[in-house]
This record gives structure tokens, sequence and C-alpha cells, in this order.
């Protein structure tokens, strides 16, 4: 395959991409002023940080960014699934490979030379986020409609423990994201191939 | 001062509100939740869009208010007139039960036990005014479930008193009507959708706690409605109406959600 010509990212991919950055920016900043209103642990964020202005407004924006997350969400995991690329790109996913993956990235030996390929770490850390996202959803849906979902709600330990799973999936959202633009950083081209698709 | 007071206001004028401002400021602290809509765009203390003029922020907020709409249809699709708020064992009641409104304690009003009388209008048959004793005569029910505060925080309590649905079947109200609004002696007003209103545990209540409700609790009446967060649970009940017209709320008419349910 010519690596200067092949998409690396099809449209779909691309665009989903960057409609979540959208979803994830909006949300966390509002979130983060909601949490404010009544924190669970002992700090609070500072206020230039959060979206809304009042706990009013950030409630806006969450409740109207959430159909974005969610609806953007299920595009890109039926794109994902029907296309084949989920199967064709994260897996397998083996234990053995990922540990062998990490280490040699810890030593600065990860090859990038193929950026059509996934190694393990990555593939790990994608299906994690994925996963983190669907967590972020389904905690959501309960903190907003505690009644109208029980078996969620039991599941998640009751409305109070869904506040902070809700919270603790954010900050792992938050951890994917530095760990991500660093290594956009260490391998710059990856940006435009998320822009331009190759 | 000078001669003329026209000179001298004009001269002094901003120094003088500036002045009054900050008296005013140190004696009535706003809470922040009561700032209007116009601070929604705001990321901290900078407008999100200052210096961008593809977005104006009147446009912005339509468009959040807007989405809010569509949310309440949502919530009333999704709402399931039989699903069940969970309920607790007394074990778990917060003692004491939060005190929350959108005044201090020192503000709570006072309501006359004897010259109380809940008045009923709007789309129903019997519009005669009841006093404390005849709702307390009715068919009572207790219950112990969780207030979710629209901050986050929540609390479990048990609230006794009258199943709503059963009080408006008993004024003859029109039950196909959309809103049943309240007016409180304290200013606060809502309003919420008939199916939320007739939900079996909604209950127009008169005890908290196995006590006549306190006047920090919304003495004589208050709305508990575990299928709505705590600011679709008035206090200090003084009227009711059933309606077909929009009555919008305290709280959401300055931006929180109308459906407010959870």
């Amino acid at each position: 395959m010519n690596l200067k010509t092949a998409v690396i990212h099809p449209l779909w991919l691309r665009l989903t991409h960057w409609l979540n950055v959208v979803a994830v920016i909006v949300l966390t900043l509002s979130g983060w002023r909601i949490y404010n209103a009544a924190p669970f642990f002992p700090f609070v964020i500072p206020k230039w940080m959060t979206l809304g202005g009042w706990l009013g407004g950030a409630i806006q924006w969450h409740f109207a960014a959430m159909w974005l997350l969610a609806g953007n969400g299920l595009l890109y995991l039926a794109c994902n699934v029907l296309s084949g690329r989920l199967r064709r790109k994260f897996f397998p996913l083996s234990a053995r490979a990922f540990v062998a993956d990490l280490q040699a990235a810890w030593h600065g030996r990860l090859s990038h030379a193929d950026p059509t390929h996934y190694n393990t770490v990555q593939r790990a850390a994608y299906l994690f986020v994925i996963a983190d996202t669907v967590l972020l959803v389904l905690s959501g849906l309960v903190l907003w409609k505690s009644v109208q979902f029980p078996l969620l709600r039991e599941l998640l330990g009751g409305y109070e423990a869904a506040r902070r799973v809700h919270f603790l999936a954010m900050s792992a959202l938050l951890a994917f994201i530095v760990v991500h633009l660093a290594m956009v950083a260490l391998v710059p081209r990856t940006l435009p191939a998320m822009i331009r698709g190759r | 001062m000078s001669a003329n007071p026209f000179r001298w206001l004009a001269d002094n004028g901003d120094a003088v509100l500036r002045a009054a401002r900050n008296e005013v400021g140190r004696s009535v602290v706003v809470p922040e939740r009561r700032a209007f809509l116009r601070r929604t765009l705001t990321l901290g203390g900078l407008s999100l869009l200052s210096g961008c003029a593809l977005v104006d922020e009147e446009s912005v907020e339509n468009a959040l208010t807007r989405i809010s709409r569509f949310n309440d249809k949502a919530q009333g699709w999704l709402f399931d007139p039989q699903q069940l708020a969970p309920t607790y064992p007394d074990s778990l009641i917060a003692r004491p039960f939060p005190f929350n409104a959108f005044y201090g304690e020192n503000e709570i009003p006072v309501v006359d036990e004897e010259g109380f009388r809940l008045e009923v209008s709007g789309l129903v048959a019997d519009r005669h005014a009841w006093t404390l004793a005849e709702l307390r005569r009715l068919p009572q029910r207790e219950q112990v479930t969780r207030h979710i505060c629209v901050e986050g925080w929540s609390a479990i309590g048990k609230w006794g008193g009258v199943p709503f649905a059963d009080f408006l079947r008993r004024i003859g109200a029109d039950l196909s009507a959309r809103y049943v609004g309240f007016k409180c002696a304290d200013d606060y007003y809502t309003s919420i959708d008939m199916a939320s209103a007739m939900h079996p545990q909604t209950l127009l209540a008169l005890s908290c706690d196995g006590r006549t409700l306190e006047p920090r609790y919304g003495f004589p009446l208050k709305l508990r409605i575990p299928t709505k967060l705590g600011y679709k649970n008035p206090k200090h009940i003084q009227a009711i109406f059933v309606t077909n017209t929009y009555p919008g709320g305290y709280w959401e008419d300055q931006g929180y959600n109308w459906f407010g349910g959870s």
C-alpha cells in the first residue's frame, strides 16, 4: 500500500473525532461548573476554567452537548463496527503483546513506521477510552434520570455513587487526553492525518 | 456640598452610586445562582466568544433555550407514570434534613395556621379554599424518598400527606390539562406536567419526618415529588391552579430546565 496516498482515517472517523472534541470540551468545562455547586471531593475547579457562568447556564451547556456526545458516539460505534474497522484495527488484543509494546515504548523503541497499524498499547488505550465514554454516558443518564433507569442506577450503586463514577470516568478521559496529546506532539504527522485523512 | 445640588450631583453622581452599590452589596449577598441567563456564555470571568463576531451571545442563548425545551419533551417522553422512585428505610433518613431555598434561614416566611386557606383555581370543578384541618382529614400517606437537588447533592427524607392524584381528582381537576401551577408564601412559584402530578408518589405534604411540616421545610404545605429535582418541590404553597397555559417558574424563568425530572 502506498503510504503517501492511502487514507489512514476515513472521513466519518475524522468527522466524529472532531465533533467529539467539541462535545468533550463543552461537557468537561460545564461539568466542572456543575460539580462546583456541590463538590464531593475536598476541592473545587477554579471558576475561570469552567463554562456556563452560573449553575443554570452550565447545565444548559451540559444538557445540550450530551446529545452531541451520545449521538456522535453512536454514529462512531456504528461506522466502526459495520465497516469492520473495529475488528481490523483493534484486534487481536493480547496481554503479552501489550506488555511487550509498553516496554518497547518505554525504551523509545516502539515503531511508528506504519501509521495505518495500531500497536497493542494504542489498541488498549483507544478501546479503554471508548469504554470510558460509554460509562460516562451511562452514569450521566443515571444522574439526569435516576428514577427512569432503575437497573442502570442500581448497577452503578445508586444516585450518589453514580456522581462519583461520572467524575472519575471524566478524570480517566482527561488522563487519556493528556497522553493522547503528548503522543501527537511526539509524532506530529498524526495530526494532519486526522485532518486530511492521510 | 456646593450651593447647587444639581451641579454637585453631576460632579459626584458616579461616586455616590458606587458607594450606594457597595452598601447594598454588603447587606444583600445575592446568591450566584440568582444571576440571569446573561452569563451563560462566560468561561469563568471571560466571555467565551469575546472578540469573536461569528456568533453573538443572544443567538447562543436562544439555541440553548430551545434545546432545553427539547429536553422537556424528551423527558416527558421518557417519563413512565408507573416507574417508582426508590424508597428507603427510616434508618437512612438525613437528620437534620438540609434547609435549602433561594433565601437564608432568617427569611423563612411565617404562615398563620388559623388564617391559612389553600386556594384552588383554573380548570377545576370545585374551587373552594381548603383549611389545614380539612386537608389533614383526607387520607394520608407517608414515604421515605431521596430528594435530589439540581446542585447535585441529595438527601433522604420522610414526607407524609395527601396523594396529589387523589387531591386533583377530589377537586375535579381537568386531568387532560397540561400543567399544574403553584404559588407560594415566599413568592416562589413553579409548575409541573400533569403526568408527574398524577404519579402515585407525588404528595401534597403536610408532615416531614413524622412531624407537622416545620417552617424551614415549607409549613404549612409542600409538594413532595420524588420524580423531580428539588426546585420542582415548592414549599409554603398558598395556591394551586390547573391550566393549559405554560406557567413557568422562579428558577425555570432564569434558565433551569422546566421539566426538571429525575
